[in-house]
């Protein structure tokens, strides 16, 4: 079989967020790209099998919950019935479209995509694969790593397709609405797959190993969020974790450990989210000089540069937090750096967001890290409660909470908890990569009525002006 | 300002300690001197007392810590400093001086002239002010923690301007810089580099900026092998090193070294020397080598030359102006003389003099340092058979002279010759290998020696 050989200036390997960015930006940029990805068209975990789905499936959630709640309001809704395929074709509708819509990006932008693997044979080298059999050798300049993670399984333990012990990916195919889910991990995947599967109507059992859910986020902005998915689930059970687990036809066996009366309990099926390891085997990275870590992480300096010169690497398979937007400001990085721009990873406040309901938002200085830094801070806290749009819409259970320096005033920390967390939280974003003071936020008019008011109004309780509720007496 | 404390040297040879007890907390007023650590050493256990009078804004140990030398364990606010602080903050026209301040740490006489340039550099921070920027009155001591409060597009265009935003004088609140800090700073930079730091003592104009030093690894602590003293780098000497380090980095060096019998033109100096110093002048063997210079210029105007990397162009000069190299207590000053080509040899013995003197008086204006297109550096006073001068950047060649001496000097062959002592001078002419080739050197030197071997041909073609 003949070798043929492509040539390319930038091959990106995973067409995923960190991926298609970074194509994308280099091909704006000029240059020749080629996209290589295990599925037809890019998207990655995020568009098939992460964000996307999970995020339309959290909205129908949220859109239940409203409902629900609607019956006080005096709209009465009855009960809802679910089209379980149905609501699965909406989800691949919506995934269907927006893949395309990257398809139809990369024509625009002259991007080479290709289906397959890469394995690296050298610094400029690398071989492509269509399942097992190569198809070609491609020649390169520079090369982008964004192959991404995937979930962990439990120890001594591999997932299976069509197992009942599912990770997310096959949670997300809503297979069936099980009568009873165990949910191992309370971290946000937990916390957001459990709550669909709870309004939907399975009954959820949480367990999580620390002593709390979210560890990372700040406990005030978790409790109104814990509250609501005590409510949601059957039981949330902390320091305990999962001891074995055995799969029969029609049920898993669970023994658990920990805080828990119960050892062993059948469910119908099991859900695995206790985290993601970087995908970094099989890509030949030993014959490049590309270093990664003990953990699997590959290392990298802030222009997402590896060890090897002409090889960068972006996304969650370079660890921090592993999220898709930090994915893509990383492909972004590592395209104009190749392009010669003077780019580098220099962001001061990445938001993290649970799509919960109410959802949970952070981003900048959690509360938590300045005390574990003994460093001196002030903190403003404006309740919904207080809020008139949260009230008119019967959400007042959140909270939008500001995190300064006393000193210069600055804002070092944002969080929220409460319904479009997840939108709010990119003016705290801004706020912080600005170098924003108290008065900047506190002088610039937010509209009334709405959610975003209480930015506002934490900041100005801070200053000592706020008007809905009382000043932080200082 | 924030103030880190590092852990300081525990002496004796210790560079770690475990921290027993941390004696303060965060928010707490210390005073100079009032212990707030307890650390443990393979030797003792050690009260750490506050360097500063401050508030502690951080720490960063707890106990059982194992800390080294260097180690910050602490954050200060430093009380005066924040006092301090919050005065500047309003006033443009401080941070204004700040940069100038900062870049010269010139000795007391120069403090005038520091104003002086201050006031010149005032126009980017004015403009400001007349936008009304800084109008607050709300005084915020800039919280340096951490990295430096930026917009991201500030902080782009800093990586494009090649500027350290920790250098930038923020003009923001509570030490935010803004794009036009950045700009600016980058402009004075530039600035400061190109004309003299303070107003003309050592730069000639058109320095680019340069890394200010080339990189080198860390130093070790000299102090462990005995005594030290430390001077800071100030003024002459710093910029010497500056401008060297770059004309060394920048230029491939090669020098051409020869001697000329100067013999018959040290009789004519002699015999000329009392009437040139009645007028004021001093004639020297320099005198003689600057009109020889000249002439070479002109015959090989490609030594009159800068290379520009940019363009890829040599620029040749059509003026003679040459570079004396002086030496004062303060360091090398190169001043030059103007349209060398011009003069006369009486003129140029009376300028050259007055020069040096004014040079040595500390007594330097703009126009001496700038528009040098050749440099002569002449240490045959002090001694010396040969050397390798580094060229005065952005020129191409500069021309040494060591120490002239008689030496028996072989007429004729090896059947019939005479042995006579006659004054030989050693020449050096160090070229830049990118404009000019050992062969042009060769020939420019040999103009140089027959000029003056023969002193009465420099006297035709005056």
């Amino acid at each position: 079989m003949g070798e043929f050989t492509q040539e390319t200036e930038v091959l990106v390997i995973g067409g995923g967020p960190g991926g298609y960015a970074a194509a994308f930006r280099a091909a704006d940029l000029g240059l020749d790209v080629t996209m290589v990805d295990m599925e037809a068209r890019p998207g990655g975990v995020c568009l098939f099998r992460g964000c996307i789905p999970s995020k339309t499936l959290l909205y129908v959630s949220e859109l239940l919950h409203d409902t629900s709640r609607a019956r006080q309001m005096g709209i009465e809704f009855g009960e809802p019935k679910v089209d379980l395929e149905k609501l699965r074709n909406w989800k691949n509708q919506v995934i269907d479209k927006l893949a395309d819509g990257l398809v139809f990006l990369s024509k625009k932008r002259g991007v080479q995509l290709i289906r397959g693997r890469v394995s690296f044979e050298g610094s400029s080298f690398a071989r492509l694969f269509d399942s097992d059999s190569e198809i070609s050798r491609i020649k390169f300049a520079h090369a982008i790593i964004a192959t991404g993670s995937t979930a962990i399984p439990l120890p001594q333990m591999e997932f299976k397709q069509g197992s009942r012990i599912m990770d997310s990916t096959g949670a997300l195919e809503l297979i069936e609405i099980p009568g009873s889910l165990l949910v191992v991990g309370g971290g946000y995947v937990g916390a957001e797959l459990g709550s669909v599967y709870a309004t939907l109507g399975s009954k959820v059992t949480m367990v999580e190993m620390h002593d709390q859910m979210m560890p990372g986020a700040d406990r005030d902005l978790v409790e109104p969020l814990v509250k609501k998915l005590k409510e949601l689930f059957h039981a949330i059970h902390y320091k305990t974790r999962v001891k074995s687990l055995k799969e029969h036809q029609d049920y898993v066996e669970a023994e658990l450990e920990g805080e828990i009366e119960e050892a062993k309990q059948e469910f119908d099926r099991v859900l695995i989210a206790v985290g993601r390891r970087p995908n970094t085997k099989d890509l030949g990275l030993e014959k490049t000089d590309v270093k990664v870590d003990e953990r699997g992480f590959i290392v990298v300096d802030e222009k997402r540069r590896t060890t090897d010169g002409k090889i960068f690497a972006v996304g969650d398979v370079v660890g921090g937090d592993m999220l898709a937007h930090k994915a893509m400001y990383e492909g972004k990085v590592a395209a104009e750096v190749i392009a010669g721009k003077p780019a580098a990873f220099d962001a001061q406040a990445i938001p993290a967001v649970v799509f919960t309901d109410p959802q949970v938002a952070w981003c900048g200085l959690t509360e938590q890290q300045a005390k574990a830094h003994n460093r001196a801070v002030k903190i403003t806290r404006f309740p919904w409660t207080a809020s008139g749009r949260a009230t008119s819409m019967g959400v007042s259970g959140g909270v939008t909470k500001l995190i300064f320096d006393p000193d210069s005033e600055r804002i070092l920390g944002v969080g929220i908890v409460g319904r479009e967390a997840g939108e709010m939280i990119a003016e705290g974003v801004l706020a912080i990569e600005m170098g924003a003071v108290a008065e900047d936020l506190a002088l610039s008019i937010h509209p009334h009525p709405t959610l975003s008011e209480g930015e506002e109004e934490a900041a100005e309780a801070f200053l000592g002006s706020s008007t809905h509720i009382l000043p932080l007496r200082k | 300002m924030p103030r880190e404390f590092k852990l300081p040297d525990l002496g004796e040879g210790i560079h770690e300690g475990e921290i027993v007890e941390v004696l303060v907390s965060a928010g707490d007023e210390v005073a100079d001197g009032t212990p707030i650590l307890i650390i443990e050493t393979d030797k003792a256990t050690t009260e750490v007392p506050s360097p500063v009078h401050g508030r502690v804004k951080e720490i960063r140990v707890k106990p059982g810590d194992v800390v080294k030398v260097g180690d910050v364990l602490m954050v200060f606010t430093e009380l005066d400093e924040a006092e301090k602080a919050a005065e500047e903050a309003p006033t443009d026209e401080k941070q204004a001086e700040k940069p100038a301040a900062e870049k010269t740490k010139e000795p007391v006489d120069r403090r005038e002239e520091e104003k002086e340039e201050a006031k010149q550099k005032r126009p980017a921070p004015e403009k400001e002010e007349k936008e009304g920027k800084m109008e607050e009155p709300v005084e915020r001591p800039p919280a340096r923690e951490g990295p430096v409060p930026a917009a991201p597009s500030v902080r782009r265009l800093s990586r494009e301007l090649g500027v350290d935003l920790h250098e930038v004088p923020a003009s923001g609140p509570a030490g935010r810089v803004t794009e036009e800090d950045v700009r600016a700073f980058a402009e004075t930079g530039k600035k400061a580099k190109v004309a003299p730091e303070k107003p003309a003592v050592e730069e000639a104009p058109a320095v680019p900026p340069p890394p200010a030093f080339l990189e080198a690894g860390p130093l070790p602590d000299f102090s462990q092998w005995g005594p030290i003293e430390k001077h800071p780098l100030r003024s002459i000497r710093r910029s010497t090193a500056r401008r060297m380090a770059q004309a060394w980095s920048q230029i491939p060096h090669v020098t051409h070294a020869d001697k000329a019998d100067i013999t018959d033109l040290e009789s004519l100096r002699r015999r000329h020397k009392e009437e040139v110093e009645a007028r004021g002048g001093a004639l020297t063997l320099t005198i003689f080598a600057l009109k020889a210079a000249a002439a070479a210029l002109k015959a090989f105007p490609r030594f009159n030359a800068s290379l520009d990397t940019e363009h890829e162009e040599i620029i040749i000069k059509n003026y003679y102006h040459i570079g004396v190299a002086v030496d004062t207590e303060r360091g090398l000053i190169v001043p030059s003389i103007r349209d060398v080509d011009r003069k006369s040899i009486i003129e140029l013995a009376t300028e050259l003099n007055e020069l040096i003197g004014r040079m040595r008086e500390g007594k330097v204006e703009r126009d001496d340092m700038a528009g040098g297109t050749f440099t002569i550096t002449n240490v045959g006073s002090l001694g010396g058979t040969g050397f390798a001068p580094i060229i005065n950047y952005p020129q191409v060649a500069i021309l040494g002279l060591a120490k002239a001496s008689y030496k028996p000097v072989v007429r004729g062959d090896e059947s019939d010759f005479t042995i006579v002592p006659r004054l030989m001078l050693p020449l050096v002419l160090t070229f830049d290998h990118r404009v000019l080739d050992g062969a042009d050197a060769a020939r420019f030197m040999n103009f140089i020696i027959n000029a003056l071997q023969n002193p009465e041909l420099m006297m035709m073609t005056i």
